[in-house]
Formats: C-alpha cells, sequence, structure tokens
C-alpha cells in the first residue's frame, strides 16, 4: 500500500464517522487481530521461507490473538514503513501496532495512540564497512548517513552530531531494503538505526563479516506495542498480555508446563493462569485463563527471546538489558494480583 | 438554441407561477445548482465537524502553529536546501515547507524542459522513414510506456550506482566540466563579486534589444520580404554586451571548482562538500527516470500531432520549395501545436505529481519531506494533507493557465 494512501485514510477516517472504541469487542466479532510489523525485519518481524510471519514483535501479537480468540494464527499482519505505521493504527488499519517502535512522548501524547509497555530495550547503533577503518562514531565527521524516514533515528543522528559538532549528509530512505541497499552500494559511508534493526539487517549484506557496529550506543529505544489512546479497556489487554509473558518467565512458566503448572502451590503462579477461584480476565473483557492461553501459544517473554533474536539465532543477541530485573535487566511486569 | 428558448418563452406565457419556473430550464438548472451547492457546503460543514469531535476525543488538536516550530531534521543537500540555506534546529517548519517546495519545482521544471525535448525529438523519429531511427523510438515508447515508473527510477538509481565511481574516488561526467562519484555530481559554481550586477544588466538590456530587434525584424519582412538573421543578431546580444561589460568592470566573478581531496581523515576524502556545485544522485536518477518516461508519452502525442496535420500541408511545402526541416518547422509543427498542447499539458501535470514518487529513493520534495518526515515529526495529518493538495491544485492550474496561454498565442497563427 502506499504512503500517501495510509495518510489519506487517516485523514479520511478522522473526518468520517466517530471512531469506535470498542476494539476488544471488534476483534471479537471480527474473529481476527489486525497486526501492524514492518516490512520484513529479521528477528522481530518477518514472513520465513513459507510466507509464515515469525518474530519478537510477531510473537506478541500472536500472544494476544490467543488471549482474546484462543488462536495464535487468528492474526493478520499489516506490513508497514516507519513513515506510515501511526496513520495506521490512529485510522483503524489495525488494532494494535507491534512493530519495533519507540516509546516517546511525542508519539504518546500527540499522534492519538498509546504504548502499552517496552518488549525490547534498544538503543541506536551505527555500522560501517570494516575497510574505513573506523573505530568510533566520533571519527564520522563528514560521513554520509543511510536511515529510514518517520523514525526517531533520523532525528537522534542529528543531535548526536551536532552535539559533537560534526558535520554530515543524511540520505533517508522509506523502505528498509532501499536504505540498506543504498549503504551496500556505497551511497552512504554508515547506516544507522536500533542496534537490533542493525544486526537484522547487517545478515542482508553482500558480506556481512566486511562491515563493523561502531561501540557507541547514541540513544534510548524501548521499543514496545501501542494502541489507540481513546480505548482504555483494549489498551489494558495489550499492556497486559505483555506484563504476563514477563511474570511467567519470573515464575518459571512455560508454553510446554503451563498444563502442569495449573495445580502448581505457588498462588502467584495460580493468579497468573487463573487457576482456582482466581480471575483476573474477567474485568478486561476476557477469560480467566487468559494469560495461560498466551503462554501456551507462544511461549514466556524469554521464550520468545530466545526463539527470534537470542544467541542461537542469526541475530545473535545477548539478552543484556533485556533480562529480567532479578537477573541483572530492566524486565520488570507490575504483579498480578 | 434559439429554438429552444424561444418553445420555453411560448410556454411560459402559457403558464404562470411556480409551474412556469419548472417548465423553464434557466430555473431548472439554477435550482439544481442551489441544491448541489448546498449539498456540499453541509457535507464539507459535517466533515469539519467530525473531524474537530474525533481529533478532539483522541486528544489532538487542529491548526497551523506548527509551522512556526523548529524543525530539527537534516535535510539532504538539493536545490531547496540551497536556496533556503537550510540548517537543521535553526530553520523552522515553515522554511522546511518551502524548501520541499522548491524542490518540487526544480525537479518538475527541469523534467518538463528535458521532456518536450526528447519527446519531440523521439515523435519525430518516429515517423522518419530512416529505419533504424524508427525502430528506436518504436521500441522505446513501447518499453518506457509500459513498465511502472517506480520499477524505472528504482532502475536508474542501481545504474547510477553501479557505473558511478566508487564514493573516495572520482571521475568524468561531462569531461572538463561535471565530475561525479556515488555521493553525487559535482561542477562549477560562480562566486559574484560586488560589481557582478552590472554585467546582469546589461544581459537584461541586449534582452529587450534583441526582443526589439525581432520585431523590426519581423515587420519588415512583413512589408517587404527582405529576411534578416535575427538568429545571429540575438545571439550576438546576448553573449558579446554582457561579456563586454563583464570585462570592463574588472571580471567580477570567480570559478569555484570542486575540490578533491586525498589526505587526511577517511571520511573527509573524496569531494569537499559545500565547495563547487553539487546534484544529489537522487535528483539525478529521478530526472533521468521521470525525463525518459515522460518523453515516451510526449513522442506519441507529437507524433499523433503531426499525422493529424493533413498530407498535402507537406506537399504543397515541398512543391514551395522549402527543404523538409524547414517544412516541419515552419509548416507542419506550427499546426501541429494546437493538436499537441492540451495532451502535453496533462503530460507536465503527471510528471509534476509523478515526482512525488521520489519519497522511494529520498529525493527531499513536498511529498516526501513535508508530508513525510515533517508529518510524523508534528502529527498533523489533516492539516498537513490539505496544504500539499492545494500546493499541487496551485501548481496544476498555473500550469494550465500558462499552457492554454500559450495555446491561444498558437491558435491565432491559424487565422
Ligand atoms: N525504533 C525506531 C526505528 C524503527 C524502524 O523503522 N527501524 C527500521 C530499521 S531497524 C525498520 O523497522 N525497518 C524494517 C521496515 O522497514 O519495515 C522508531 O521507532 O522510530
Amino acid at each position: 500500500m502506499t504512503p500517501k494512501f495510509y495518510t489519506l485514510v487517516a485523514a479520511a477516517a478522522l473526518v468520517a464517522g466517530g471512531a469506535s472504541a470498542g476494539t476488544l469487542d471488534d476483534v471479537k466479532a471480527a474473529g481476527k487481530l489486525k497486526c501492524g510489523v514492518s516490512q520484513g525485519l529479521p528477528g522481530f518481524s518477518t514472513p520465513d521461507d513459507s510466507g509464515k510471519w515469525t518474530g519478537l514483535d510477531v510473537d506478541y501479537c500472536r500472544a494476544v490473538a490467543a488471549t482474546v480468540l484462543d488462536d495464535p494464527e487468528a492474526v493478520e499482519f499489516v506490513s508497514l514503513s516507519a513513515k506510515d505505521r501511526f496513520t495506521a493504527l490512529s485510522s483503524g488499519e489495525i488494532d494494535i501496532l507491534s512493530r519495533n517502535t519507540t516509546w516517546t512522548i511525542t508519539r504518546d501524547t500527540d499522534l492519538g495512540i498509546t504504548f502499552t509497555g517496552v518488549s525490547y530495550y534498544d538503543g541506536q547503533g551505527m555500522m560501517v564497512p570494516a575497510s574505513l577503518g573506523v573505530t568510533t562514531a566520533l571519527e564520522l565527521d563528514g560521513a554520509t548517513i543511510c536511515t529510514n524516514t518517520g523514525t526517531t533515528t533520523e532525528l537522534n543522528i542529528t543531535d548526536y552530531f551536532t552535539q559533537h559538532g560534526m558535520s554530515f549528509e543524511l540520505v533517508a530512505l522509506e523502505n528498509s531494503d532501499e536504505v540498506i541497499a543504498a549503504y551496500g552500494a556505497g551511497r552512504c559511508d554508515v547506516f544507522t538505526t536500533d542496534r537490533s534493526g542493525v544486526a537484522a539487517e547487517r545478515l542482508k549484506l553482500a558480506d556481512p563479516d566486511a562491515h563493523v557496529v561502531l561501540p557507541e550506543t547514541i540513544s534510548k529505544e524501548p521499543l514496545g506495542p501501542s494502541v489507540r489512546a481513546d480505548d482504555k479497556q483494549w489498551e489494558r489487554v495489550s499492556k497486559w498480555v505483555l506484563n504476563a509473558l514477563i511474570e511467567a518467565e519470573e515464575y518459571g512458566i512455560t508454553s510446554a508446563n503451563v498444563d502442569e503448572m495449573m495445580t502448581s502451590e505457588n498462588p502467584s503462579v495460580q493468579r497468573i493462569l487463573g487457576a482456582g477461584d482466581n480471575d483476573y480476565g474477567a474485568p478486561m473483557g476476557l477469560t480467566k485463563d487468559w494469560a495461560a492461553r498466551a503462554i501456551k501459544a507462544v511461549g514466556n517473554y524469554g521464550e520468545i527471546y530466545d526463539r527470534n533474536v537470542g544467541p542461537d539465532t542469526p541475530l545473535k543477541l545477548d539478552r543484556g538489558v533485556n533480562n529480567l530485573w532479578n537477573n541483572g535487566g530492566f524486565m520488570y511486569a507490575p504483579p498480578i494480583r | 438554441m434559439s429554438s429552444i428558448s424561444d418553445s420555453d418563452d411560448a410556454v411560459r406565457s402559457e403558464r404562470s407561477g411556480l409551474a412556469a419556473l419548472v417548465f423553464d430550464a434557466k430555473a431548472r438548472s439554477l435550482f439544481f445548482q442551489a441544491v448541489l451547492a448546498i449539498l456540499i457546503i453541509i457535507a464539507a460543514y459535517i466533515a469539519v465537524r467530525n473531524a474537530g469531535a474525533n481529533l478532539a476525543e483522541q486528544g489532538r488538536e487542529f491548526g497551523f502553529d506548527f509551522f512556526g516550530r523548529p524543525s530539527d531534521i537534516q535535510i539532504l543537500t538539493t536545490f531547496g536546501t540551497w536556496l533556503i540555506g537550510y540548517e537543521a534546529g535553526k530553520n523552522t517548519v515553515f522554511d522546511v515547507f518551502l524548501l520541499s517546495i522548491a524542490n518540487t519545482l526544480i525537479i518538475a521544471i527541469a523534467g518538463v524542459i528535458f521532456a518536450t525535448l526528447w519527446g519531440f525529438l523521439l515523435g519525430i523519429f518516429r515517423l522518419s522513414n530512416n529505419f533504424v531511427l524508427n525502430s528506436f523510438a518504436t521500441i522505446y515508447i513501447e518499453l518506457l510506456r509500459n513498465v511502472p515508473l517506480l520499477l524505472q527510477i528504482f532502475f536508474w538509481t542501481a545504474v547510477l550506482r553501479l557505473v558511478a565511481p566508487g564514493p573516495r574516488d572520482a571521475g568524468w561526467l561531462v569531461p572538463g566540466l561535471l565530475s561525479w562519484n556515488s555521493k553525487g555530481i559535482y561542477g562549477p559554481y560562480p562566486l559574484v563579486e560586488p560589481g557582478f550586477s552590472y554585467t546582469l544588466i546589461a544581459f537584461l538590456l541586449a534582452c529587450v534589444a534583441a526582443w526589439g530587434f525581432a520585431r523590426w525584424a519581423k515587420r519588415r519582412q512583413d512589408a517587404t520580404g527582405k529576411q534578416s538573421s535575427v538568429g545571429l543578431v540575438t545571439l550576438g546580444l546576448l553573449i558579446l554586451v554582457p561579456t563586454l561589460v563583464f570585462l570592463v568592470t574588472g571580471r567580477p566573478m570567480t570559478i569555484e571548482w570542486p575540490n578533491f581531496v586525498t589526505e587526511g581523515p577517511i571520511l573527509r576524502r573524496g569531494f569537499e562538500r559545500g565547495i563547487g556545485s553539487y546534484i544529489a544522485p537522487e535528483f539525478f536518477a529521478l530526472f533521468l527516470a521521470l525525463t525518459t518516461y515522460t518523453a515516451a508519452f510526449i513522442a506519441e502525442i507529437v507524433r499523433a500531432g503531426i499525422q493529424a496535420v493533413p498530407n498535402g500541408q507537406s506537399e504543397a511545402a515541398g512543391a514551395l520549395g522549402l527543404p523538409p526541416g524547414l517544412a516541419m518547422r515552419k509548416v507542419i509543427l506550427p499546426q501541429a501545436f494546437r493538436v499537441i498542447i492540451p495532451p502535453l499539458t496533462s503530460q507536465y501535470l503527471n510528471l509534476t505529481k509523478n515526482s512525488s514518487l521520489a519519497a522511494a529513493i529520498g529525493y527531499p520534495e513536498l511529498v516526501a519531506v513535508f508530508a513525510g518526515t515533517t508529518l510524523n515529526q508534528v502529527g498533523r495529518a489533516i492539516e498537513i494533507i490539505a496544504i500539499v493538495i492545494l500546493v499541487y491544485l496551485t501548481i496544476s492550474l498555473l500550469t494550465s493557465a500558462f499552457m492554454n496561454w500559450f495555446n491561444n498565442r498558437v491558435k491565432l497563427v491559424e487565422r
């Protein structure tokens, strides 16, 4: 779909009838969840060889679909460029945006959308051809840089260069494949985006080993899902599905043992899984086994991480700050009780 | 016409009051126009009210105050950034708006001029008896008209990257004038000094003189049949006069040539930025794509236009002893123009609108920057899209107005 199309849809949707607030009911009625993802970012959201969407952002949407519809496959993935994603969400084209999107104040307050958590703590990194012999970002004065339009990346890079009194030229392209192609062809000296994105895009280069990622992380990029701001109920669903996946890891609930855990003696586990009289789903308009459904479908946060971006995947990303809080990381979910 | 209104008058005289109005063609048409106008106003009112309510519900505002905000985005060095003197953080969103329009206009103007020249040539090739020229034009036209433009833009981008020297190498694009590499095209840049305005004034005066001479020559030819070499005199005036003044005032201009750096920090090597003139590869690729693509359509329009001129005209011109080239210029083309101009205008409008595909390769024009990056930065979709539509509408109406004026001028030639 063309960029102008989404913007027009957004404008048209605002001009036409009133926005409907009941996304949860709409999703239940439609029998499927419309989830906005990237145009193909390995590890986060990308179609595999058989055309099936996979990735960390994709699994989150499957978890939501499992919670609401009891079917992780009941998701329609809509691939969006960075530039089109927010209009696609606010206009109702999609129900939820799960597309390596950074939580910022402008996006949270000015675009009619609300972030519901952080699914990956990231920061902006830079990649250069190894042949340049550059070892730090401070040697980049005069560089030509390629990145995506409509991203925080495009804004951060300007901050960084201005702060360090360095000059640069920016080539901002809409489609990631074009960005990495432009870099690969020597149009740019530097490729920049979220570090996870750098790792993923690097795999698309002819010779990934001929390129190095510089040590500097020049920004905070907390990536997470977002929903329309005018729908509190849907916002809670989105927020608590993510929390439940993190809680599940903390309490050792996995996709494999979730059925056995139903009989666990641990009250925290019982509450998460809705065992016995526990019912935390009802106030959100969900069933009592809401979280159990999600965990069964995609596993807990750690399983999702390892499967899609962890050290055993082509991306080889260390868990680092994305570890649980009691394991030296930032992942900390408010309690389910 | 007159018979209808006569009978209307007859009917009217027989009936009276409301009934008369119903049978009055003028009153009927006025009535329906009024109804339509009222419906449009109601629809517009509902749209604006809904938009306001929906925005309020989403906690968003409506307004144009964002124009005053500082714009902290870096924008590719192009005609627009040069014109505005753009620097990230120092200019406002309004400046970005202006520079993106400038970038749209410059690609549209360059595209229109070169697509017209190339298109006319192709159109004439297409009618040529020369087998090679004819087949070349036919194949070219069929090929380019049938491949989606976006693909052609990507194609030219890729081709330029393949053939251009590497980022820290240099090669000639136009020997002695333009150098290039994968980062862009570099050429001379005129640095004018204070006294240069005299040369400009001399040039303007020479233009006026050339125009006066052309008028005089035409009158003389009309009256006496004597021809004068207008072309030569014009050229002489336009070149000699300013050059003389330029020399007399002590050459108040220097040419700055691109500076190729081979030492120092690696990222500083290659052509030095800000020295000489610069064309971004994105502009060049877009220019090639738009020009070659639109030329294919213009060629067909030109062919149809020329074929619309009866054969007798060229035969008559031949009988009068006009050589084929002159016959084409003086007899055929002027008549073909009347058929050519209306569809040509719509090709010009198409080219202008097609320039918005630039967003895909990163050339910072109106849609890519203002309706793209800026929209994302300030999040005012309705306002920004409305403005972009207005800008394109204005450009289209101005182009159409100009072409209509031109059309009326060439029409008179017919008499
Ligand atoms: N996290 C940043 C950057 C997001 C972004 O668009 N990144 C690019 C490069 S990692 C991307 O998603 N590319 C995949 C695509 O184009 O669909 C943001 O939210 O603005």
